[in-house]
């Protein structure tokens, strides 16, 4: 809470305590059009945020405020406990932006050294930094080439490995597969999965909601710029049909119950009536997997937002 | 390395990699070796069946030299205005300033950065064609300009001036608007120069104060004058030529307080692009 910070304290001593992310009445006005409306947000540490939204919600503007790229005109926001526009605490937060354009007469190579050394990292930490970033993303081959003759997926790609430079404890993607193959966003999901294990807090902004269902832990559904529902992806998504967390699965597919799909250590047949809950679990134990967690209900997100932005 | 360096060495690189920096040389290699010719040719002219005097070929190549530096500073100009217009304005359009501005980078650090890596080149770009130039005069026609590295540093300012006019202007407008309006700028202020000259001249005092204001407002064409000071024959000065307000010749030097007011000038306007660059939304 912004509340907690005794005066003239230094911000970063406070992070480790302070939630990633927290804004109180943050409003962003563009002549008469308000692009955000009053956002009030937490973002604990640790925790993949899923920030969704329709076109022109305001979500941009948001992330645009929490680095500081553009002022609020109300409220008040802290990014890892520093007050929004703090510029030392910028080495700490990785972002791909919307638009993620990077100098195309640079090469891959070229253009993460120059964010290395804008973030500040030691010179002895560049060279294993970038090769470790093409690397993350599935660059690596292509370092050398002009970030000009990259396709716009691997421009992407190359957006995010920027933002991964380094040891953020908050990444901020905006629409991070918006370019990206399917593959490509399996890839992602599995960073973004990484950066949890790791205790980074990541920011997701997009319109994916398959992937913001099967990767965040928290989400917040802003319309005309203001949040209209906010919480864990489980209470948002009461009723639908059973997933199952298991682990040692070893048999991709169980013909008996239907297609099986999987993701993470999630796997859920399609379709399946949720009566048949213990079927499921019955025929995963049986090809030996471990079960770990079974959920009961949970509607796709996509349904839960078309119902929440209902307009009347 | 401190965040305006990385911009800097970032900017100046890419002049190099555009292959800017090789075009730029080429064509006033190219230059210099034609003026070269010509100036060699100078002492070899016939006036009236005659050869010219070595007094009149001395003051021919002085005349010339003049009109070659007075290129030379349009070159200047132009060339400040084309490399500086993109280099905010370019960034903030494509959205390159988005992943860059989110760094723990200041925008005057970012700004400083790319005045600081445009101006090292041109300043060495004006250092190193002008003194060829003038080697090459000296040594083809005999001549050389009394205050030659005066007239390089005058000739550096100007860019310096237009340089740091775009980058300002770069920063609110977009990098085609930047630099025409600079160019525009820069063309006015020669015309006042000229209009003040003749004013002078005539001692019309409207007239006259039309130069002063523009060498106040923006001190391109008065940097112009100083270095035709540096590089015209002293004789010119008090010549009758100077009298008539010729474009070409200047009745006296910059003094102190003026080359003062051009370095007040030159914070003033990175000032502002600082101040507008940071309270410009991207
Ligand atoms: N620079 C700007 N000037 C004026 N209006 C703006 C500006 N940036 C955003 N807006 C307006 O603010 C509103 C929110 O825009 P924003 O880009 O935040 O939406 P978004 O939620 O990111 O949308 P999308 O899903 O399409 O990316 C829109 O109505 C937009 O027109
Ligand atoms: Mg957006």
């Amino acid at each position: 809470m912004p509340g907690e910070a005794p005066p003239g304290a230094e911000p970063v001593r406070l992070a480790p305590v302070a939630p990633a992310i927290s804004t109180s009445s943050l409003t962003k006005r563009y002549g008469d059009r308000l692009a955000l409306d009053g956002l009030d947000l937490e973002v604990p540490r640790g925790l993949v945020f899923g920030f969704l939204g329709p076109n022109g919600a305001g979500k941009t503007t948001a992330v645009k405020l929490l680095l500081g790229l553009a002022r609020p005109t109300g409220g008040e926001g802290r990014v890892l406990g520093a007050p929004l526009g703090d510029r030392p605490i910028r080495s700490k937060v990785g972002y791909l932006p919307e638009l993620f354009r990077y100098q195309g007469w640079l090469s891959a190579r070229e253009a993460l050294v120059l964010h290395c050394q804008l973030a500040g990292l030691p010179q002895h930490q560049v060279r294993d930094e970038v090769e470790r970033g093409l690397e993350v993303v599935g660059l690596e081959g292509r370092g050398d080439d002009q970030v000009a003759t990259f396709s716009k997926g691997m421009q992407q790609r190359l957006g995010l490995a920027v933002a991964l430079l380094g040891t953020p404890e908050l990444v901020i993607l905006d629409e991070p597969t918006s370019a990206l193959d399917p593959v490509g966003r399996h890839d992602v999901r599995e960073i973004i999965r990484k950066l949890r294990a790791d205790g980074v807090t990541v920011f997701l902004n997009s319109h994916f909601l398959s992937e913001v269902e099967l990767v965040c832990d928290r989400v917040a559904l802003v319309d005309r710029g203001k949040v209209v529902a906010q919480g864990g992806l489980a209470e948002l998504l009461e009723g639908g049909g059973p997933r199952v967390r298991c682990t040692g699965l070893t048999v991709s597919a169980l013909d008996r119950l239907g297609e099986l799909r999987t993701d993470g250590d999630w796997v859920w047949v399609e379709g399946l009536d949720s009566s048949r809950t213990p079927d499921l679990v019955e025929a995963l134990v049986g090809v030996g997997a471990r079960v770990h967690q079974v959920e009961e209900g949970r509607r796709s997100l996509e349904e839960r937002f078309l119902q929440l932005l209902e307009r009347p | 390395m401190s965040p305006i360096l990385v911009i800097a060495r970032l900017t100046a690189r890419e002049l190099l990699r555009r292959r800017l920096v090789h075009a730029l040389l080429l064509l006033t290699v190219l230059v210099i070796g034609l003026t070269g010719w010509g100036f060699s040719r100078i002492p070899h002219l016939h006036l009236g069946g005659e050869l010219l005097t070595p007094a009149l070929a001395h003051l021919a190549a002085a005349q010339l030299l003049l009109l070659v530096m007075f290129m030379f500073s349009f070159v200047v100009g132009l060339t400040a205005a084309f490399l500086a217009a993109p280099a905010v304005a370019g960034d903030l359009e494509s959205g390159i300033a988005l992943a860059v501005l989110a760094r723990p980078i200041s925008r005057a650090q970012f700004l400083l950065g790319r005045w600081l890596g445009l101006a090292v080149p041109l300043l060495a770009y004006v250092a190193l064609s002008a003194s060829v130039e003038f080697l090459l005069v000296a040594v083809a026609a005999g001549y050389s300009p009394p205050n030659p590295v005066g007239a390089e540093a005058a000739l550096g300012a100007e860019g310096l001036v237009l340089l740091s006019l775009t980058l300002l202007l770069s920063t609110r407008l977009s990098a085609m608007t930047a630099g025409v309006v600079t160019v525009v700028v820069f063309g006015a202020m020669w015309v006042a120069g000229v209009a003040g000259a003749f004013g002078q001249a005539f001692h019309n005092t409207s007239i006259a104060a039309v130069g002063d204001v523009s060498h106040l407002l923006v001190p391109s064409d008065g940097l112009w004058r100083a270095a035709i000071f540096a590089i015209q024959p002293r004789v010119f000065a008090s010549a009758s030529l100077s009298r008539v307000g010729s474009p070409f010749s200047a009745s006296s030097g910059p003094s102190v307080a003026y080359l003062a007011f051009v370095a007040a000038w030159l914070l003033f306007v990175v000032g502002m692009g600082i101040v507008s660059l940071d309270r410009r939304e991207i």
